[in-house]
This record gives structure tokens, C-alpha cells and sequence, in this order.
């Protein structure tokens, strides 16, 4: 019973936040990952990018709340805004291309100053972000809180532990795979998504066999948009959305896509599961779950914890550092950085 | 030159063959037109292909070829040899509208095409298999293929099938990366893409580059077949004695000038060529 207590206890810590903040770095570094691929620089902006569809997502919220929506029946509300943040996210990635990036990609500019020009965007976008929506905690879920709560959990099987499955854990796992199978049935089948692949493996000769690069680099930011978006929004409902947060997930977002291999979409889905287990395993105080496992005397007298919660950027950071020592393709053999 | 403020932006990446996304390089010719646009074999006397003249060099550099002449005929087989750093790629650029033409003019059956994107002349019936990186690696066979066939709207399915009729091993191999494919199988994918446009003219820079003697031998030959379907072939080639003897016109190029022009098998009794190009 008591191995079970254990692993009840880790799947409620560890795996099932894990798997939710993994999924949502998936979204995320998969949008770094694609832009990377088609053109061919790291998008600082990204983090911001993800907060721009965000905010606009909860402002339509908001307004759908006011209007007296309370949740698509156990779904939170923010779902059915979903659609005109990406649409807004989508129109401002797409403005900032032809203000901006354009530019730089008629002077084929090397990467190094694309990065750079990517930082400006940042500051432009994070600047917005923080005018229109202010630099506080939004809160905007609705609709039912849990799929399965502590307390049920507990009625239900007479253990000792408990175990909460949240509604936007379970959405964000379901979100994911939803919005990952699509784009992999776009990559992989439609005559589109191949020319992308295309233009990512060879430039050259994506242009010879008369494949538009505009066109390219244009879906390449639509489907960032709808990416971006939708990983904010899930990370939102489940933690809260901060625009200083949005910021700061750039890090693990970028060690999820390199240790992935950036230009591989297998790899950034791969990469933001590493990278999420880690953190939260590191970051985890064991001490409950071992206290389960061995016989009372054993239990240890520490919590177990490897790093405080405050250090979980530094495994991040850690993981990033080693793999571009050891590994700059990434598992699965994205482009050198 | 205006653009020139901007060079310390750049890298040297791109440097390669990035003339191609040239400003305005996104107009194509839509499917509709690029019938009407593609080549109707010229008068009398006038080559399917021809770069006449061309001198020309990469970005602003000096001149790499000077008064170079090029040129196929419908159907037939052009070969171009010469020593490493003759400009023989860069002569196959400049057709492709790939650097500047500074001088000089390439016409397409009789019209003049100097100004046109590289992408308008694949719609205009041209393609071009370059001497390296003429694969999309990680991409099956068969979407190499297909992504040969972008411009067209139409059905690529019997133009496939032809090309696996020509390489019989690519049907085989057609759901495998093109990058685990040995070097002449690699070959045979590269050319198979360009044909997937249905060209009129085919223009292979070192297609038996790094394959054995036995494979280079085939290729040969299936490139003979190409040229019977009346497709003009305009090719360099490194091993001179064999590119010469399937040859109907050649071009030895020595320091981005014609050397030697003449039929194949008059270069090849050439003594002269002979002593300086084909080691005796
Ligand atoms: N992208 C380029 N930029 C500048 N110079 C080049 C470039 N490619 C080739 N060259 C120069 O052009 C000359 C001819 O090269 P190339 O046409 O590749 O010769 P070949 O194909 O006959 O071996 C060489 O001197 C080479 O250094
Ligand atoms: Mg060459």
C-alpha cells in the first residue's frame, strides 16, 4: 500500500504538473524551433509573443465574462477566445515582419543581427503587453476547477494520499497533442507544409524548384501565432498569466528547442518534456515520497529537495549550457547553433 | 549600388547561390500562363538554349567570365569541360540567371531572358540540377520529387512514374530520406526532381560527381534517354573522355573563356585538347 502512497504522491508532484508544463514548453519551443528552421534566426521575441496573444485572449475573455459566460460548461471561457487571439497574435507577428524582419531579409542579414533585431521586437511587443493589460497577475479561468480532486481521489481509492488532476492540466495535455497532430499533418502532408520543409532543409533549391520564400516565411508566422497563443493561454489557465513570467519562460522554451535540436518539431516536443521534468524534479522536495517507501525509522530528516523552487531557471540554464557543449544538434540533429 | 551600406549586416552565408531570392524573385508566372510562357523551339539556326556572349562575375566582383558562349540545341547533348576554377558552374549560374550578366544575353528558343528570375525560368521550361547541396536530405524521395513539381497545378502522378521507369531504384527506395542514399542514388533524386517540371532544357552541373565508374556509366546513359525524349541537355562534366563521347556540341572553358568549341568527337581527336584536357 505503501509503494502505492509513494506513487500516488509522485504522480501529484511531479508527473502530472510535469507533464502539463512540458506540454506547454512543447508549444512554445516548437514555434522557436520553426521559426529557426525558415528563418534561420532564435526569436527573442518569442516569450512576448506568447504574451501578446495571451493578453488579448483574456481581454476577450473578460469581455465574454462580463456578458455573463461563466465557463463552456466544465471549460474554461478562455477557450472560446482562443480563436481571436491567435488571430490578433497572428496579425502582429505578421506586421512586425513587414516593419522589421523584411528589411533585414532583403539585406540577407546574417543571423547574429537578426537575433538583435528580434531583441527590439521584444522590448516593442513587452512594452504593449505591459501598456494595455498593466504588469500585475491576471486571472481569467473559469468553469470547473478540478477533473478530479484531492479529497475525491482520496473517497475513491482509501488511500492516504491524494491525488488533483486539474481541468487545465487535463486541457493542456488534450490541447497539445490536438494542436501537435495538426501540425504535423501539415508539415507531412499537405503540399504546403512540405514546400516549408523544404525551404528549411535547402534554401537553394527550394527556390529553383520555384517555391516562394515570402509565402514561406508568412505561413511560417501564422502558424507560430496559432502556437504561441495556444501555449500561453494553457500556461496561463493553469499557473496565472504575468507578462514578467511570459518573459522569463524564453529560457526554458529555448533549452527545450536546443536540446531538441532547433529546426526539428520532434525535437522541440522532446526537448519541453526533458526540460520540464528536470526542473520539476529537481526542483522537488522527495521527502514524502521516500517517507513512503522505506520503514518509519528510515524517513529522512531533510525535505529531499535538490534546488530550491526559486533556482529552477538554473536547470534550465544548466541543461542548455551542457548540451551546447556537448551536443550543439540537439537529440535529434536540429541545425548547429 | 546603394545596397552596399548594408554589407556589414551580412555573413557569408548566402553568398552561394542567394542571388536567387533577388528581389522580385517571388513573381512567378501562375500555372495558367507558364504554358504560354514556356519556349517554343527557335527559327532556324537559333539553339534551344544559348548564353551568348556572357561576362559576368558574383556580386561585385571581378569578372569571371569573359565573353563566354554557352549554347544546346533541341533534343541534343551540350558538354562543358575544363580545369577546376575554369567558371564552368559559374557559366551554368549565369544561364540560370543566378549573378549578373553584365554583358552578353541568354535567350531561351529565340527570347531573350537575360532579365528573368531563376524561379520564372523554371517556369519557363528550364531546370537545374546544381553541383552540390541538389537534394532536399531530409526530405523521402518522393517528396524530392514532388517538390520538383511545386509550380505545377496539375496531375505529377504519370511524370512520376516516368521518372521511376528511369530510375528504377528511386521507386524502391521512395518512402527513404533521400540523404541516406548512396552518392548515385543521391544523383539520380537530384536529376529526377528537375525533370518533375517537365523542362525543356535540363542543366546538370557534375552529375556523376563522387560516383563510381560502373554508376557514372548508367547515369551516362540515362541522360542519352533524357535527351531521346527531346530534351536538350546542357552539362559540365569532370571526366571529359566519357561526357565528350555522348556529346553532340563542346565547350572547353579555360580561365571563364571558350577555349575549344566544336562537336564532341571533333574535341576528342583535337590533339591540342587532347595534350591539355583529356591527359594525352
Ligand atoms: N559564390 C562565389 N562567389 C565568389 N566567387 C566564386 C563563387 N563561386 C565560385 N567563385 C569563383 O569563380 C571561379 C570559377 O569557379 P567555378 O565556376 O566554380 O569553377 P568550376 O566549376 O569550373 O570548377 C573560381 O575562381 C571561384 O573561386
Ligand atoms: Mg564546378
Amino acid at each position: 500500500m505503501d509503494l502505492l502512497n509513494a506513487f500516488v504522491a509522485f504522480a501529484n508532484f511531479v508527473l502530472i504538473p510535469a507533464t502539463a508544463y512540458g506540454a506547454q514548453l512543447a508549444l512554445g519551443a516548437l514555434g522557436v524551433t520553426l521559426i529557426y528552421g525558415i528563418l534561420r534566426f532564435s526569436n527573442i521575441a518569442h516569450g512576448d509573443t506568447m504574451a501578446f496573444g495571451t493578453m488579448v485572449t483574456i481581454l476577450v475573455t473578460w469581455g465574454l465574462q462580463g456578458m455573463g459566460m461563466d465557463g463552456i460548461g466544465p471549460l474554461p471561457t478562455a477557450l472560446l477566445a482562443l480563436p481571436v487571439g491567435i488571430a490578433a497574435c497572428a496579425l502582429w507577428l505578421l506586421a512586425t515582419d513587414r516593419v522589421v524582419y523584411r528589411f533585414y531579409r532583403a539585406q540577407k542579414a546574417a543571423p547574429v543581427i537578426l537575433v538583435i533585431v528580434s531583441m527590439g521586437v521584444m522590448f516593442v511587443t513587452n512594452g504593449v503587453v505591459r501598456f494595455v493589460i498593466g504588469t500585475d497577475d491576471q486571472r481569467f479561468s473559469d468553469g470547473e476547477r478540478f477533473i478530479i480532486s484531492a479529497r475525491t481521489f482520496r473517497e475513491m481509492t482509501g488511500l492516504e494520499e491524494g491525488l488533483a488532476f486539474r481541468t487545465s492540466q487535463g486541457l493542456t495535455i488534450v490541447v497539445a497533442a490536438v494542436a501537435v497532430a495538426l501540425l504535423f499533418w501539415f508539415l507531412n502532408r499537405t503540399r504546403t507544409g512540405k514546400s516549408m520543409r523544404a525551404f528549411s532543409d535547402n534554401e537553394d533549391l527550394a527556390l529553383l524548384s520555384g517555391i516562394n520564400p515570402e509565402r514561406v516565411v508568412m505561413v511560417a508566422w501564422l502558424i507560430t501565432a496559432a502556437l504561441a497563443t495556444t501555449a500561453g493561454v494553457l500556461y496561463g489557465l493553469d499557473k496565472s498569466f504575468m507578462p514578467f513570467t511570459y518573459f522569463q519562460l524564453l529560457l526554458p522554451i529555448f533549452a527545450a528547442a536546443v536540446v531538441g535540436g532547433l529546426g526539428s518539431p520532434l525535437g522541440a516536443i522532446a526537448g519541453g518534456f526533458v526540460i520540464a521534468f528536470s526542473e520539476v524534479t529537481v526542483t522537488y522536495a522527495f521527502r514524502k515520497v521516500v517517507s513512503y517507501l522505506g520503514p518509519e525509522e528510515w524517513s529522512p530528516d531533510g525535505l529531499l529537495q535538490l534546488l530550491s523552487t526559486d533556482y529552477k531557471f538554473a536547470v534550465s540554464f544548466a541543461i542548455l549550457v551542457i548540451v551546447l557543449i556537448y551536443r550543439p544538434t540537439g537529440l535529434f540533429r536540429g541545425k548547429a547553433v | 549600388m546603394g545596397e552596399d551600406r548594408y554589407e556589414a549586416l551580412r555573413d557569408d552565408r548566402g553568398n552561394k547561390d542567394r542571388s536567387i531570392a533577388r528581389p522580385g524573385g517571388g513573381t512567378l508566372a501562375s500555372a495558367g500562363t507558364e504554358t504560354e510562357a514556356r519556349a517554343v523551339p527557335g527559327h532556324a539556326g537559333e539553339p534551344m538554349l544559348i548564353g551568348d556572349a556572357m561576362t559576368g562575375g558574383y556580386g561585385r566582383g571581378a569578372d569571371i567570365l569573359t565573353e563566354c558562349t554557352i549554347a544546346v540545341d533541341r533534343g541534343k547533348i551540350s558538354v562543358i569541360v575544363g580545369p577546376n576554377g575554369a567558371g564552368k558552374s559559374t557559366a551554368m549560374k549565369a544561364v540560370f540567371g543566378m549573378l549578373d550578366v553584365r554583358a552578353g544575353q541568354v535567350r531561351l528558343g529565340g527570347r531573350d531572358i537575360t532579365r528573368l528570375t531563376p524561379q520564372a525560368r523554371v517556369a519557363a521550361g528550364m531546370a537545374f540540377v546544381p553541383q552540390t547541396s541538389n537534394i532536399f536530405t531530409s526530405m523521402t524521395v518522393e517528396e524530392n520529387l514532388e517538390m520538383g513539381a511545386f509550380l505545377r497545378r496539375d496531375d505529377i502522378g504519370e511524370t512520376m512514374e516516368q521518372v521511376y521507369d528511369l530510375f528504377p531504384i528511386l521507386r524502391e527506395k521512395r518512402r527513404q530520406a533521400a540523404g541516406e542514399l548512396s552518392g548515385g542514388q543521391r544523383q539520380q533524386v537530384a536529376v529526377g526532381r528537375a525533370l518533375m517540371t517537365r523542362p525543356t532544357v535540363l542543366m546538370l552541373d557534375e552529375p556523376t560527381a563522387g560516383v563510381s565508374p560502373i554508376v557514372m556509366d548508367e547515369l551516362f546513359d540515362r541522360i542519352i534517354e533524357v535527351a531521346r525524349t527531346g530534351i536538350s541537355i546542357l552539362m559540365v562534366e569532370q571526366n571529359a573522355r566519357q561526357a565528350l563521347e555522348i556529346a553532340d556540341t563542346g565547350y572547353v572553358l579555360v580561365q571563364g573563356r571558350n577555349a575549344y568549341t566544336g562537336t564532341g568527337a571533333e574535341l576528342l581527336a583535337d590533339p591540342e585538347v587532347r595534350r591539355s584536357f583529356l591527359g594525352g
